[in-house]
């Protein structure tokens, strides 16, 4: 009983930061249909930056700050640069050009900072948190309740706020949401700010878990991809519990079967979902336009 | 691509135009300087760079400089291959020091052997030297020495029954194989036996799973990178009461740093004087070495040291000696034949003894158990 | 594209393929020239899938390490033929494709990414995990085919370099010839309509998942041929040869030459293969500049480089 509950933990652990990944793709896919690969790169810039800010004598809080702010700079300038020239493009060439940023970010980081591997104190110490035997350190809660405090923000944001329901009208149909008074560019704008601004929170969340190096970012990009698409695209809903239920894939697995398939078992699962729901557990059915 | 390109490349890979009217002894290294395995390459291609650039401006060997040529290979077989061949055809140098991992190194290796250029490798495994292979040298300990090195130890502790989790890079699976082999040898049994991926966050359900396993005494853990820090943090966090073993794949300050010196007290893992190149004695036979290179490469990068720059620095010193008693930098076979001659050489992992049969020339003596005490490394011998 | 542009692209390959060693200075170049046809002809059956069919794949590299793994297991534990084994490998790669291939390919766009990315990402697992039989990411030995010795024995002595050169060189324009011969039959025709609308295709009668999975099942062969070659020409192979990035660097090839051409994956293969070599002189700044070429092309030329040079050579720009 203690395991399976030890075991709980750290795939809610890793699965909140999958999931903070995934609703960072959401924002992003939801606003322009991009599925945005160097999402992974937002967390590894969160992370090194707030690294090399606290090195420099910065708080850590105001750190992180910074790190988010920059980052949010940085996707902005993402979509301006890159994607909003390229709109319209097929699905491939949009899959190369968020890769080819992603390479980009990565080789300024290398050069702009370095190539070890870095670590800050995590927030409220490292001394466990003793539950019916299993334990779980306080900034794994901090990562959990983040990715939880994200989805409620977004949430909020999607069904209550006007901007919000401008984001999912520029989604549905651009054409329409032009016509109707929605500055698309700005949504645009917007949705990148706010996704690579979740991308940085997440990093400096799980950075005292995790580390962070330069090059962290291609493997959380593709299980946050996978635990978007297990969700189903552009729902908030989705990203979350399909990050929560793909980290809990990995760590049972790991846990009671064999550690060294457990990623084997996580995208079988995908593959078995995605084979009977096409669209993934709250994905909407779209029809194709001729 | 054309003639000038690849001349362009070569000139801007040299950095080093001035003393061009003299001749030079023209190396070439391909290191994973960046990719997965930029953890060991990096260090890697920094101490060459800065170990040529020091021998040239002390007058370089026998008065000629060295032209370096240096490829990142970015861990990638294929592209190892490709550089292995361009440095041979293309740049035509006389001695190759490279292949961070042991896949590049089985790719250049077969390049070297075909073409006769001697080439040192800086990666771990046995497969490399044995069977011997006329141009291919060695300077890291194989993998299977750690292991030996530290079930002798956890023999003297009385340990005979552990738990392993290994990472599933090529480093932590060579390792984690060869201990396997020899385990029994040393009268060891490896109850449970656990994986990780080289970028996983968290190792609790593997640790759990051996915590769970009746008997285990010790646990050890090859890999290297950040799954070592993470698995001695999540021991820590479970209150494990039994030994923690790691491999020399940590070797680094940075790694307690990284562990955090509360989770790591008490650790243990076979490592070169490097690591305590503070505390050696002056009379120590690497004494000067270590602190020479350890000051040198703090000062220009003002980075710590690390057991791979240690490698790269080592194979630089071998080649260096080697053309120095060839007396002909332009001749492979005479570079691979003093190369082979090289007696009691004393590097940063060890004192290099080579011959006909032994291509690494390194013994276990070479080897210091280490323990971290209060933040830092102390041996315990 | 009429009868006549088939022979020409053909002839521009062959004779590029033929004329090019008259300007190499070293031996180093066949490796390259080498390299440049083995990706070129998996990217051949990407525009087969992406170009023709208008479906996309992130998971080919999959196909490329079983052709790969085949030509170094088979010969070792079937005592097949080197050669023998990269036919084997391409079998198991198409039956493969086949059983995937159905229920993947009802996935549409991302959902179709994902499902082959994971794809690939078991194969490149069960490679890198099964170290008994692999030799695990540290890679294993491939056996020599045998033939250069076959024809050294003839007297036709060959350097390593000019022999694979010649193989990959031959293999290619076998594989061009045939998926230009496809672009005209029927069934490309087909394949051709579906990518412009799947609906539109089904109601003229085309059988869309059947084409589906054929350009698949085609494109999975050309990968692992080309996987075969590799491990054959290098003798060594690692589980790299199927990992993710692998995948994305053939579709890139692919896209970034033109994905509607035979001729433009080949020129697509050619700049990727050739960018790495060149970029060496920006040492530390070579993944900065690589990445920066490929968000620009595919901002800039959409339609990749080689329709967007031959436009411009005929003056028909906007």
């Amino acid at each position: 009983m203690d395991a399976l509950l030890q075991f709980l933990f750290s795939g809610l652990t890793v699965g909140a930061v999958y999931a903070l990944v995934a609703l960072g793709f959401t924002i992003i896919y939801n606003a322009s249909d991009v599925v945005n690969f160097a999402q992974g790169e937002f967390v590894m810039l969160g992370g090194m930056i707030t690294v090399f800010a606290f090195e420099a004598g910065l708080p850590l809080p105001l750190a992180a700050v910074v790190a988010i702010l920059i980052t949010s700079a940085i996707g902005v300038a993402l979509n301006k640069l890159a994607i909003e020239p390229a709109r319209g493009a097929p699905v491939v060439s949009l899959i190369i050009i968020t890769i080819g940023a992603s390479i980009v970010i990565r080789g300024a980081t290398q050069l702009v900072f370095d190539k070890q591997l870095h670590r800050f104190p995590s927030f409220s110490g490292d001394d466990p948190i003793h539950v019916l035997g299993a334990t779980i350190l306080p900034q794994s809660l901090w990562v959990i309740g983040g990715a939880l405090a994200v989805f409620v923000g977004l949430w909020i944001f999607f069904t209550l706020t006007l901007t919000g329901k401008a984001v999912l009208a520029t989604a549905n149909n651009r054409v329409a949401a032009q016509l109707v008074g929605i500055n698309t560019g700005w949504v645009m704008t917007l949705s990148f700010g706010l996704s690579a601004a979740i991308g940085a929170f997440a990093g400096v969340l799980v950075t005292p878990i995790t580390l962070v190096g330069y090059d962290v970012g291609v493997a959380l990009a593709l299980k946050g991809f996978a635990a978007a698409m297990l969700g189903g695209m552009g729902n908030p809903k989705g990203a979350l519990v399909g990050g929560l239920l793909l980290g809990c894939f990995e760590a049972l697995t790991a846990g009671y079967l064999s550690s060294q398939y457990k990623e084997a078992v996580a995208f079988i699962v995908i593959l078995g979902v995605l084979f009977v729901m096409p669209q993934g557990l709250f994905g909407s059915k779209s029809t194709e336009r001729v | 691509m054309s003639k000038t390109t690849t001349a362009l490349a070569t000139f801007a890979a040299l950095g080093v135009l001035a003393g061009a009217a003299q001749a030079e002894i023209r190396l070439g290294v391909s290191v994973s300087a960046t990719g997965p395995a930029a953890f060991l390459g990096d260090p890697e291609a920094k101490t060459i760079e800065m170990l040529v650039e020091q021998l040239n401006e002390e007058g370089g060997i026998n008065g000629e400089e060295i032209a370096l040529t240096l490829y990142d290979d970015g861990g990638d077989p294929n592209k190892a291959r490709t550089f292995a061949t361009r440095l041979v055809e293309d740049d035509e140098v006389v001695a190759i020091i490279g292949g961070s991992t042991t896949g590049t190194t089985m790719s250049i290796l077969s390049v070297a052997e075909d073409e006769g250029i001697p080439f040192i490798s800086l990666a771990g495994a046995i497969s490399i030297i044995d069977p011997v292979r006329e141009y291919v040298f060695k300077t890291p300990h194989t993998d299977r020495m750690a292991c030996e090195k530290i079930f002798t130890d956890m023999q003297a502790q009385g340990i005979t029954k552990i738990g392993m989790i290994s990472g599933t890079d090529g480093f932590g699976a060579s390792m984690q194989a060869q201990c396997k082999e020899v385990a029994g040898e040393h009268g060891i049994e490896i109850l449970a036996d656990e994986t990780y991926g080289p970028q996983d966050a968290d190792m609790t359900p593997q640790l759990t799973r051996i915590r769970n396993t009746g008997g285990v005494q010790a646990v050890l853990n090859p890999g290297f990178g950040q799954g070592p820090a993470i698995v001695t943090r999540n021991v820590a966090q479970l209150g494990f009461e039994i030994p923690l073993y790691q491999s020399h794949g940590v070797a680094s300050d940075a790694f307690i740093e990284l562990a955090g010196a509360e989770a790591a007290e008490g650790l243990r893992l076979p490592g070169t004087a490097l690591l305590i190149a503070d505390k050696l004695a002056e009379d120590d036979a690497q004494y000067e070495v270590v602190t020479t290179y350890t000051e040198a490469y703090k000062a220009r990068y003002d980075q710590e040291v690390s057991t791979f720059g240690g490698y790269a620095h080592d194979a630089f010193a071998l080649i260096v000696d080697a053309i120095t008693r060839a007396g002909d930098s332009e001749d492979p076979q005479a570079i691979r034949d003093a190369l082979e001659a090289t007696d009691g050489l004393v590097g940063t992992t060890g004192t290099y003894s080579f011959s006909p049969e032994d291509h690494l020339g390194l013994d276990l003596s070479a080897f210091r158990m280490l323990e971290i005490k209060d933040g830092d490394w102390l041996p315990v011998e | 594209m009429t009868g006549r542009n088939k022979w020409i692209s053909l002839g521009v390959l062959a004779l590029l393929i033929a004329l090019l060693p008259l300007f190499f200075p070293s031996g180093y170049y066949y490796r390259v020239g080498a390299l440049i046809f083995v990706n070129a002809l998996s990217v051949v059956g990407l525009v087969i899938l992406i170009g023709y069919a208008g479906q996309i794949s992130l998971g080919h590299a999959g196909f490329a390490g079983i052709g790969a793994y085949a030509c170094a297991l088979a010969p070792e534990h079937l005592g097949l033929h080197p050669a023998l084994a990269l036919v084997l490998g391409a079998v198991v790669s198409g039956v493969m494709a086949a059983l995937i291939g159905k229920p993947i390919l009802r996935l549409k766009g991302y959902y179709l990414a994902v499902a082959t990315l994971g794809f690939g990402i078991l194969v490149s697992m069960v490679l890198t995990n099964e170290r008994g039989l692999t030799g695990g990411p540290d890679g294993m030995n491939v056996a020599d085919l045998g033939l250069r010795s076959l024809l050294r024995d003839m007297g036709w002595r060959l350097s390593g370099g000019e022999f694979w050169y010649m193989v990959c060189g031959v293999v290619l324009l076998v594989g061009a010839w045939l998926a230009l011969n496809l672009f005209d039959s029927p069934s490309g025709r087909a394949m051709r309509a579906l990518h412009g609308s799947e609906v539109a295709a089904a109601t003229v009668g085309v059988d869309v998942p059947r084409q589906k999975l054929r350009a698949f099942v085609i494109s999975a062969v050309y990968a692992s041929v080309a996987g075969s070659l590799l491990a054959l020409q290098n003798g060594y192979i690692t589980p790299d040869v199927a990992g993710f990035m692998h995948s994305v660097e053939m579709v890139t090839m692919a896209v970034l030459g033109g994905v509607g051409s035979v001729l433009g994956a080949t020129f697509g293969a050619a700049i990727l293969t050739l960018l790495p070599q060149v970029l060496t002189v920006f040492a530390e700044y070579e993944q900065l500049v690589l990445g920066l070429v490929m968000v620009l092309v595919m901002i800039f030329l959409p339609q990749g480089l080689l329709p967007s040079i031959a436009r411009r050579l005929k003056g028909r720009d906007e």
